[in-house]
């Protein structure tokens, strides 16, 4: 059974795959508006999502299927205590394919070694959130024509950013991308991103605190959140919240091509003003994750 | 000092000096009813000293424990005095119930029955990691 729990779960090929999919879903909707009929999605959501949940479900619909599930742990057995395991099997009666998200990392591999239909890890604490990356990859492509040949800024929390570390994961198998990344010291990626992923790999990266250096060379500039929930220490998220604010003053050495995508929620770390500038893409980003998700969920159901 | 010899069992050899205690621990050799010597600071040509575990009976030993503490180590099998066979654990590729994993945020710290495993990921330089959240496996961090 195919499942989806890291980015890395899938080949280079099977993601070009899924954005030309994703692609053909933009420029012909309605051919797959009939393609999962009599199927159901059970979206498990033990943490609270807007953008991803709601991107799930509104993609299921669009392919004329059903969704069932809950978006709390509170409203499902969970609160009773009931493992991953078994509400997996529990889910695996009622549905065809499962969205997990849940604050504990791994828990979608656990549902996905307990069941027989396939399931898609929708975030797994600051782990791993593979359907961010795909919706970013198909960002990417649509501004810039290209998943190759980049220089991409990744800023914020890189420490417990899950889609920054995916994002990192999937673009390392591009040729010619070059990474830099922008963090307190107390934020930066993770060790074995670093040795893992970017040394093994000799992906060019640098590692810098200045957004403003590095703002003239970037080709796309991924902005992330510093999020509370990540913090065990109250006092550390304060310290550390507002540590990269992006304002069109910023912006003033940027390069007139550049994109910028934010995975979203934004708090105060993009401006609202750089919102009307031609570079923002965030919005276009929310979009393009429900059409690679529709794109997913008909190859792991195996629809053609 | 005089260890006999053994006759049918298991001969536990070149574990590095020290560590023979911890493998006893891990292989659960306390729990057998046989005999059991365990040499420490042995003399080894190669290292100067080294521990060994003689087990006067022949058991199933767990590879993946024995390949992840001390890859070095040699397990000789005897039957009717004879070795009849000289086994070298591998560093195994994944290892279960072994290593701990200490990441409070992993879903082994909480669902109900979940063994620990982890996945070798660098042979070069013998580093695990958790197969659920990636975290490197620590030295010592045995369950």
């Amino acid at each position: 059974m195919k499942h989806l729990i890291d980015i890395l779960d899938l080949s280079k090929e099977e993601i070009d795959e899924l954005i030309s999919v994703a692609e053909d879903i933009i420029e012909n909707p309605a051919k797959y508006s009939e393609k999962c009929r009599g199927k159901k999605l059970a979206t498990l959501f033990y943490e609270p999502s807007t953008r991803t949940r709601l991107s799930f479900e509104s993609a299921m619909y669009e392919l004329g299927g059903n969704v069932i599930g809950f978006s709390e742990a509170g409203s499902s057995s969970a609160a009773k205590g009931e493992s991953v395991a078994d509400t997996a099997r529990t889910v695996e009666c009622f549905a065809d394919i499962i969205a997990m998200r849940h604050p504990k990392e791994g828990a979608p591999l656990v549902a996905a070694q307990s069941v027989s239909i396939p399931v898609i890890n929708a975030g797994d604490g600051s782990h791993n959130h593979p359907t961010q990356t795909l919706t970013d990859l198909l960002t990417i492509k649509r501004e810039k024509g290209r998943l190759d040949h980049l220089t991409i800024g990744c800023c914020g929390d890189l420490k417990f950013g899950r889609t920054v570390h995916s994002l990192i994961s999937a673009m390392s198998r591009y040729d010619n991308v070059e990474f830099v990344l922008i963090s307190p010291e107390e934020l930066m990626i993770p060790e074995h991103l670093r040795t893992d992923v970017l040394i093994k790999n000799n992906i060019p990266f640098t590692e810098t605190t200045s957004l403003e250096e590095a703002m003239p060379k970037l080709d796309i500039l991924y902005m992330t959140r510093v999020q509370r929930e990540r913090f065990f220490n109250e006092a550390d998220y304060v310290r550390l919240k507002d540590s990269y604010i992006l304002t069109p003053d910023k912006l003033s050495n940027a390069k007139k091509d550049l994109s910028i995508l934010h995975p979203l929620p934004r708090v105060n770390e993009i401006s609202v003003e750089i919102d009307s500038d031609p570079r923002a893409c965030y919005f276009k980003q929310v979009l393009c994750g429900k059409y690679i998700r529709m794109a997913l969920i008909l190859n792991l159901l195996g629809v053609n | 000092m005089i260890i006999g010899s053994i006759v049918n069992g298991v001969v536990i050899d070149h574990i590095p000096a020290g560590r023979g205690m911890e493998l006893y621990r891990y292989l659960n050799l306390e729990e057998l009813q046989c005999e059991v010597a365990l040499i420490k600071n042995a003399f080894s040509e190669k290292h100067g000293k080294k521990d060994i575990l003689k087990v006067n009976e022949v058991i199933d030993l767990n590879f993946d424990i024995l390949g992840y503490i001390a890859p070095q180590i040699t397990v000789n099998i005897i039957k009717d005095g004879v070795r009849v066979q000289k086994i070298h654990p591998q560093l195994p590729n994944t290892i279960t119930g072994v290593i701990k994993c200490k990441n409070p945020r992993c879903i082994v710290s909480t669902e109900q029955g979940l063994k620990h495993v982890f996945k070798l990921t660098d042979r070069e330089n013998r580093i695990y990691r958790c197969i659920y959240c990636d975290t490197k496996a620590e030295p010592q961090s045995f369950l």
